[in-house]
């Protein structure tokens, strides 16, 4: 059964229709990387996983209750670390740390002191003092310290140096060793490529692609970059291949994965002198879902290259290279 | 000058936050006056009547302890007793909560930071609230005068009580400037100069009580308490006795004080700061904190201490006043003849106490509806998603913030009665039955507490981002309805929408136990509204 399971959610606020017909299907022990621009209702569909919000319609699952309903039976099954925390200001960090773990049942006091320090954080200090990525880690500490079967974290790395960052990767690693699911929303892609089984995508409300980095990457075009002894002909006419353009002696190009070897197959005819062939970067990956038209987006590899140009651009600029 | 670079343009943004809070200010406070001054013209309308209220109001240490001291017969003088110290306290803390607003509270919030990185000088946000306040209270006197004026009271002195008003506003603007220094906090910053101006109100009841009545008993010459208290230059400005326009130097020169002083703190502090450093405190959190109620608590616990004094400190001495009822009639036997045809001295003293224990509890409303609404600040700020998110319903954090402000109000009305019986059981030879008698009555006043509460819970769970102004808005109607309802001669259909007018004025009458019962009965269909809303909307909203 999958921990998470939502289909066909749609939440209204107004008129705004901020999720609209959204699926998201999350496994047993995964770390799921939940994606999309600013404003496509990543939080809103976490503040209805978490019984915040109330959906309008379609289905929502969560350890197999209803979020909505069974809210407080389910929250002591998960954690949550919200993107942007905000804590009792007279509180000390230590005491809100102690106060939301209490709350959601019990904390692990061992894991709790043992984050802190890895963290580096001062469990003395008011939180009105802490600054965002303390905050941050507050939150993060508190919900680590809870031994749950779903951590739900909506950008929770915003605001974390580097050497933090790589504590929290390998937090998650552990709590995913443990068996638990998680549930990540993020902006930073080499986290989502360092942790993530399996990853979403959402724009405007809707997810627009779900799979594993390979298989997302699978629907995305190569970049070539080729030069020649003898002048290229034929290319246009073969299939899969997108945006072809000669510059400074050499042609730029891009192919769909499928029809790679037809390319080499052709090109190879005309004495090739230096190749560089760049798979899609995780950047290029989302920045074709994220911008542009999004019925376009969805159809994947046979999206017209035009409605990405600085994807592209800086695609074939590093492929020169 | 480059400290004050971009105070214009950060004057126009005040502006712009506050366009209706200001026209409420500055429109509001005038027709209040126009309000008053046309209902105590008709409740005094000949020099006879006005004559026995000003000997009564000069000879009673309760009217001058609450009303100020009254200065001669002139109409205009009845409707200063009778307004200025409503006006002037309106005045008082609405500079307070502005100049808060757009210096403390921004610097907490972070705006101040990116006010500050862009061209704006050091002084700039400061001067622009001090400002766009003291501008506010200018227009507020210019047009209250103009409404005095209207309802037909002499232009001089008119000007000159509007202008004490005025002054009374621009003094706390001075004294706002300094606490937004000191506090980290805007609730810190507010709760020091809320504190400075009840230090003002007991200083200026102290002097005019201690003041001494003229020859012909209509006027009170106050004591020199009512010096030092920016609340009592307004009186000392004696509008209607002939002007002394020279006290008006006061409050400004209280505030070209207060601003150096501010500029000074400004000047030596460090963006966001305060004068008083954050402590640290503990690692962990200590058992009793941990769960909802054991938060509340925590939350509530300053505040209601800070209560706790000023009630007990106010009751003490509300007590000891109420036996000067028994010196008067001793010393006055044409006033005890007429007290006696009204049902008798002690009566009289006892409906005096059931008057105060009535101000304490709308008072006590307050701490209510200050300590509900932390609900909604909560939520506001996002700390109420963070706590919802754990394995509590919503049902419990509401209901457990409802029980902790309803206990609050229990032991601010029995702490109210309490001391209100010492007082006067110390100077009548029975502390403790007084006390005892006096905490019973006080208690019966619950019932419209618990009204109260649930008008807020049911605003909270069906309006979330009303809940700030209809909740004080619902308050300030109980205090209007019970407080001015009879000057200004409402009917009784609209004294009823307040919860107090159906509470027995014991000691004054007996307990009634029905309207009790069904005040308790509103109070918990509110409730359950309230929480039945909550449960079903979103959060946050």
């Amino acid at each position: 059964m999958p921990v998470i399971s939502i289909t066909n959610l749609v939440k209204k606020f107004g008129v705004i229709r901020a999720l609209d017909g959204l699926d998201l299907h999350v496994e047993q022990g995964e770390v799921h990387g939940f994606l999309g621009p600013n404003g496509s209702g990543k939080s809103t569909t976490i503040r209805i996983l978490l019984g915040l919000l109330r959906r309008d319609s379609g289905d929502a699952q969560v350890l197999g209750a209803d979020p909505w309903r069974d809210a407080v039976r389910l929250h002591r099954r998960l954690a949550y670390v919200p993107g942007d925390v905000s804590l009792w200001p007279n509180l000390t960090g230590g005491q809100a740390i102690d106060l939301l773990g209490q709350l959601r049942g019990g904390l692990d006091r061992r894991r709790r002191d043992e984050l802190l320090h890895r963290f580096d954080l001062d469990p003395t200090r008011r939180c009105r003092t802490y600054s965002k990525g303390n905050r941050q880690k507050v939150a993060i500490v508190a919900a680590f310290s809870s031994p749950v079967e779903l951590y739900v974290l909506d950008e929770p790395t915003s605001g974390l140096d580097p050497l933090m960052e790589a504590v929290f990767q390998d937090e998650v690693r552990r709590i995913k060793e443990a068996g638990s699911t998680v549930l990540l929303s993020s902006h930073v892609l080499a986290e989502v490529e360092a942790l993530c089984d399996r990853v979403s995508i959402i724009r405007e409300g809707r997810t627009v692609e779900s799979g594993t980095l390979a298989e997302l990457r699978h629907l995305t075009r190569t970049a070539v970059t080729v030069e020649t002894a003898r002048p290229v002909s034929g290319l246009d006419a073969l299939p899969g291949v997108h945006n072809l353009h000669e510059a400074d002696g050499r042609i730029h190009l891009e192919v769909d994965p499928a029809h790679l070897d037809e390319l080499l197959g052709q090109l190879i005819r005309f004495g090739v002198r230096a190749l560089t062939s760049t798979p899609p970067t995780l950047e290029q990956l989302f920045l074709r879902h994220y911008g542009g038209d999004p019925a376009a987006a969805t159809t994947g590899a046979d999206a017209p290259a035009a409605s990405v140009p600085a994807a592209d651009a800086q695609a074939l600029q590093g492929g020169a290279r | 000058m480059s400290a004050l670079t971009g105070t214009t343009l950060l004057a126009r943004l005040v502006l712009r936050r506050d366009q209706i809070r200001l026209a409420v200010w500055i429109v509001g406070t005038p027709l209040l006056g126009y309000a008053l001054a046309g209902s105590v013209a008709g409740v005094y309308p000949v020099q006879e009547a006005r004559l026995g209220y000003a000997t009564t109001s000069a000879s009673s240490l309760v009217a001058r302890a609450f009303n100020g001291p009254i200065h001669g017969t002139d109409l205009g003088a009845v409707v200063v007793a009778e307004t200025y110290v409503t006006l002037a306290l309106i005045v008082a803390l609405l500079s307070t909560f502005a100049v808060t607003r757009h210096t403390r509270q921004n610097e907490e919030t972070g705006r101040a930071e990116l006010l500050g990185a862009s061209v704006v000088g050091r002084y700039a946000p400061l001067t622009a609230a001090l400002l766009v306040t003291v501008a506010a209270n200018a227009l507020a006197a210019v047009l209250l005068a103009v409404a005095l004026v209207g309802a037909g009271l002499p232009l001089a002195g008119s000007v000159a009580a509007a202008a004490a008003i005025g002054g009374v506003g621009v003094a706390f603007t001075a004294i706002a400037a300094v606490t937004a220094q000191l506090s980290v906090t805007s609730r810190g910053a507010n709760s020091l100069a809320a504190a400075a101006v009840g230090l003002s109100f007991v200083l200026r009841a102290a002097g005019d009580v201690f003041g001494s009545q003229s020859a012909d008993g209509t006027q009170v010459r106050s004591a020199w308490p009512s010096w030092i208290s920016p609340l009592g230059w307004g009186n000392q400005v004696r509008a209607f006795d002939g002007e002394r326009w020279w006290v008006l130097a006061l409050p400004a020169a209280l505030l070209l004080a207060g601003v150096a002083l501010a500029y000074t703190l400004a000047e030596r502090r460090d963006q966001g700061a305060g004068l008083i450093a954050p402590r640290r405190g503990p690692a962990t959190g200590a058992r009793q904190l941990l769960s909802p109620a054991g938060l509340a608590w925590r939350m509530q616990r300053g505040a209601l201490l800070g209560w706790a004094v000023g009630v007990a400190v106010l009751g003490f001495s509300m007590g000891v006043a109420a036996d000067e009822f028994n010196d008067m009639i001793d010393a006055n036997p044409a006033a005890a003849e007429a007290i006696n045809a009204m049902g008798g001295g002690a009566g009289l003293v006892k409906s005096y106490l059931a008057a105060m224990l009535a101000l304490f509890a709308l008072t006590i409303g307050a701490y209510v509806v200050q300590a509900l609404l932390r609900v909604r600040a909560d939520e506001a700020d996002g700390v109420l998603e963070a706590a919802l998110a754990t394995a509590v319903s919503r049902t419990r954090w509401l209901g457990t913030q409802v029980l902790a402000a309803v206990l609050g109000a229990v032991a601010l009305l029995l702490l109210a009665g309490v001391t209100t019986g010492l007082g006067y059981g110390v100077v009548t030879g029975d502390p403790l039955g007084q006390a005892v008698e006096l905490g019973g009555a006080a208690l019966l006043r619950l019932p419209a507490l618990l009204v109260v509460a649930g008008v807020v819970t049911a605003i909270f769970g069906l309006l979330p981002r009303w809940s700030v102004v209809l909740s004080w808005t619902t308050l300030l109607v109980f205090l209007l309805l019970g407080q001015l309802g009879a000057v200004l001669e409402l009917p009784q259909a609209a004294l009823n929408v307040s919860p107090y007018t159906h509470v027995p004025a014991v000691p004054a009458v007996d307990p009634a136990a029905l309207p009790l019962v069904v005040l308790a009965a509103v109070a918990a269909a509110l409730l359950a509204v309230g929480v039945a809303a909550f449960r079903h909307r979103d959060v946050p909203s």
